[in-house]
């Protein structure tokens, strides 16, 4: 069969990390293909090549039999690639319809935009794509749904022979999500390719004719999604069998509880969250972006306060919004947003592990103990095989997987007793990874409690005793492990079974 | 088929001109205040009137047309700068310079007519100066990505140290007529700076608001990364507008200069946070992607009726200051508000 577009032994590196080593890959005419992997296979940045974002190092991007080069995804677009970014690029003080028509609005002679001509060809477009909202609306004025299905229309709107859609329902709700399944058939019925770069699998087998898997920066390989089933892309995704990443509890499921959560409430956030952890759990939170997960975690470690409920650790109910007195307790949150909350980039590695316990290094008198913070730095990155030239390197110099032990380093070295960690594998590669999940199964041998928040689902089946689902701000379902079943958690994280239905 | 994708439509775009295309919706009197007062500028308008009827009771002086005319004289230094700190400030960028750039090119101007160079030629250069000085600002920003706020600074500095040496740290004085006409002259009765001032605005605005090519601005300002994938040539768009507000300062720098018939070395002082002040005031975000030319005008006029109004009054004028610091952070005050208020 004749390919639309193929790309040929596509390499592209960057400082630190060889993002795509060697993939050759082709998408068809009117086909949608789904690129799956999990976080840092490489799988957007091989989608940002084909878009022009970024210029291969090696290799060529054939289109339609043609070698094409592209200097900016202006030039993509010309050519007929369109992409959506995982995320938004819009600009919120503009109407929707000057984002959709960024830089190609319709203007007169002099230059001036035709406002009434804008607003009609994209009330046209709206109503086109079944979107019912006003052209002139502010986008900023919009939910993050709202937004991205403007995106999507903005990407359509040049009416492209391929279209690059990265992750496009991460955020979300269901009935949007279908609308974007939706489109995504009616778009190939009309001839229009989609590569659908995404690492739900539920989505995947519902949406796309063949499945195309990258693991570590590699092309593993492309199945017909009919001719395969979930269990052969995951081992394809993770390329070793699930214990040999995550490890396995030795002993019994823990009993005694530690921490106890009632009640708890966050005005438009979330309601009446109550739920138990026990010493050495390792207990899973899931359920979809905007769901409450990462809400619920910051006001239980106090970053957030609660307007009802109790926060009770072993016995003691906790202060309202104060996460200093909760990591005094020995309860802290490790952020999903290690650049922007969790490090501190322009200062060395050494400092950014000392920060949390900066104040078990000073003297009486204020000063800082050096050689004590040396050998707590040194043992600490050590302990997390945080890998750097020297501990007096800028964090915002290591790679992502090792910023991330790092911070996972800096927390876990205050010696806590339960720790709650967002994301914690977000944007880091397969041993890194491994290294972290070593970290948590040992905290929790010793008795040390984990609550993980984490969009992939595989990561919590591999890694939890227990895991709780949320759904708008409640929890709708909990599943102990023996039970965790994909279908199983996703059906409760978009609310399509409820509590009641104990049958599975 | 998709209910929950869909708005409402109170808020009205505040930048982009649009209400005024099509009233949607029933015609009440509540939807047109709401459209009225969805804009920055209107909101100002009536403030200004306000404070005017309340010092026209206080003072009759206020309507004379000699005080009207102090007033709009007071608004021909700041007035172009606030037109190019609008465009600046929606693009993202913000220009300390100004203020030594105006004095740059009075004296320019001043050395070049006064060693027998014809004032045509004369205000050629010192406007090419002017660009320079944008030019430098906007390369640096641009290219070498270095934030704007310490890159202007430092300009406004070099410029300010620049042409006390070319001017051997004295002012040039007895500028001849062929020179000092354009800061002096009358058209219909009315002195050309005013006149230059308000074709500037104007021009300033509709092209701000209503051209393909300004509109870079709003998107370069509300997410660079975005603009610069969609194909908008983020670099020569923050030069140019570098270049257009230190040609608007020299444009600014000729008038005073020529009104005054001498170049001095310290005008412009302070100009730089004034024109920041009412740009701000007129709706403009420090962030980038909003604001108006005719924003930035009303606060300069704001601005300037306030400090008449309590000069008419016999306010002390160290008074001044206070108010005018008073006024900004009420107005940002308020723009938080009205954000936070929308957000929920």
């Amino acid at each position: 069969m004749h390919d639309l577009v193929t790309l040929q032994h596509v390499e592209k590196s960057f400082p630190g990390v060889r993002a795509v080593k060697d993939v050759t890959l082709g998408v068809a005419h009117g086909e949608v293909l789904a690129l799956v992997g999990e976080n840092g296979a490489g799988k957007s940045t091989l989608g940002q090549v084909l878009a022009g974002v970024y210029r291969p190092d090696r290799g060529r991007i054939v289109l339609e039999g043609r070698e094409v080069s592209f200097g900016s995804p202006l030039d993509a677009l010309k050519a007929g690639i369109a992409i959506v970014f995982q995320e938004l690029s819009l600009v919120g003080s503009l109407s929707i319809a000057e984002n959709i028509f960024i830089n190609r609005q319709p203007v007169d002679a002099l230059n001036r935009v035709r406002w009434a001509e804008l607003y009609a060809q994209t009330a046209d477009l709206l109503r086109r794509f079944d979107v019912n909202l006003d052209p002139r609306m502010l986008v900023k004025r919009l939910s993050t749904g709202q937004q991205q299905i403007v995106e999507i229309v903005k990407a359509l709107s040049t009416l492209p022979k391929l279209l690059i859609l990265d992750e496009p329902t991460s955020s979300l709700t269901e009935t949007e999500t279908k609308y974007v399944f939706e489109a995504t058939r009616r778009l190939r019925s009309q001839g229009m390719s989609v590569l659908y770069i995404s690492h739900k699998l539920s989505e995947v087998f519902a949406l796309s004719d063949r499945v195309a898997v990258m693991r570590d920066g590699a092309f593993i390989g492309a199945l017909r999604t009919a001719q395969t089933n979930e269990n052969q892309i995951i081992s394809m995704m993770v390329g070793r069998e699930i214990g040999e990443i995550y490890g396995a509890r030795n002993g019994p499921v823990p009993a005694e509880p530690v921490l106890e959560v009632r009640g708890l409430s966050r005005r438009g956030k979330f309601k009446d969250v109550s739920f138990t952890a026990r010493r050495g759990e390792i207990l899973g939170l899931s359920g979809l972006v905007g769901s409450g997960r990462t809400e619920v975690a910051r006001v239980v470690a106090g970053v957030d306060g609660r307007d009802a409920g109790e926060v009770i650790l072993e016995g003691v109910p906790l202060p309202n919004g104060n996460s200093r007195a909760a990591s005094e307790r020995g309860l802290v949150y490790v952020t999903e947003d290690r650049k922007d909350l969790g490090l501190f980039l322009g200062m060395s590695v050494q400092d950014n592990v000392v920060a949390p316990s900066l104040r078990a290094f000073t003297s009486k008198l204020g000063f800082l103990q050096h050689a004590r913070i040396d050998a707590f730095a040194n043992a600490a990155l050590r302990a997390f095989a945080v890998r750097t030239p020297s501990v007096k390197r800028k964090v915002g110099l290591l790679s992502g997987g090792n910023q991330q032990k790092c911070l996972i380093a800096s927390w876990m070295s205050t010696h806590p007793k339960i720790v709650l960690f967002d994301e914690p594998t977000r944007g880091v590669d397969m041993g890194a990874r491994q290294d972290i999940y070593r970290k948590i199964r040992e905290y929790s041998e010793k008795g040390g409690t984990t609550i993980v928040i984490s969009s992939e689902l595989t990561e919590l089946i591999g890694l939890c005793d227990r895991i709780l689902v949320l759904y708008r701000g409640a929890i709708r379902g909990e599943v102990v492990q023996g039970d965790f079943r994909e279908e199983l958690i996703v059906s409760y994280a978009t609310g399509l079974r409820s509590p009641k239905d104990t049958r599975s | 088929m998709l209910d929950n994708v869909r708005g409402q439509n109170e808020d009205r775009p505040a930048n982009t001109g649009a209400a005024d295309h099509k009233a949607v919706g029933t015609t009440s009197l509540r939807t047109i205040l709401r459209t009225v007062f969805a804009f920055r500028e209107s909101i100002l308008i009536l403030v200004i009137l306000v404070f005017s009827a309340a010092a026209t009771i206080a003072s009759p002086v206020f309507l004379s047309w000699p005080n009207i005319e102090a007033i709009l004289v007071g608004l021909t230094t700041d007035g172009p700068v606030a037109v190019g700190m609008a465009m600046l400030f929606v693009a993202g960028g913000l220009d300390l310079s100004v203020g030594s750039t105006l004095a740059f090119t009075g004296v320019v101007a001043g050395l070049a007519v006064t060693s027998g160079f014809p004032a045509p030629l004369a205000i050629l250069a010192a406007l090419v100066a002017a660009v320079a000085v944008g030019l430098a600002n906007g390369l640096l920003i641009a290219k070498l990505r270095i934030n704007p706020f310490i890159i202007t600074l430092g300009l406004m500095i070099t410029i300010r140290g620049l042409l006390l040496v070319i001017a051997h740290g004295q002012a040039v004085l007895n500028l001849p007529e062929s020179f000092t006409v354009i800061g002096q002259g009358r058209l219909a009765g009315i002195q050309y700076p005013i006149l230059v001032t308000l074709f500037l605005v104007a021009a300033g605005d509709l092209l701000l608001r209503h051209t393909r090519f300004f509109r870079q601005n709003y998107y370069v300002g509300g997410n660079e990364r975005a603009a610069r994938l969609s194909g908008v040539r983020v670099d020569q768009v923050k030069i140019f507008n570098y270049c257009i507000i230190a040609l608007l300062a020299g444009i600014s720098g000729l008038m005073i200069t020529a009104r005054f018939g001498s170049a001095s070395l310290t005008v412009g002082s302070g100009l730089e946070l004034r024109v920041i002040t009412a740009t701000i005031i007129g709706g403009a975000s420090l962030s980038g992607g909003e604001g108006t030319v005719l924003g930035a005008f009303l606060g300069t006029l704001f601005l300037g009726v306030l400090a008449n109004v309590l000069n008419l009054l016999g306010v002390d004028v160290y008074w001044q200051n206070l108010v005018t610091g008073l006024m900004l952070i009420l107005a940002v005050v308020f723009d938080a508000a009205n954000e936070r208020r929308k957000a929920s």
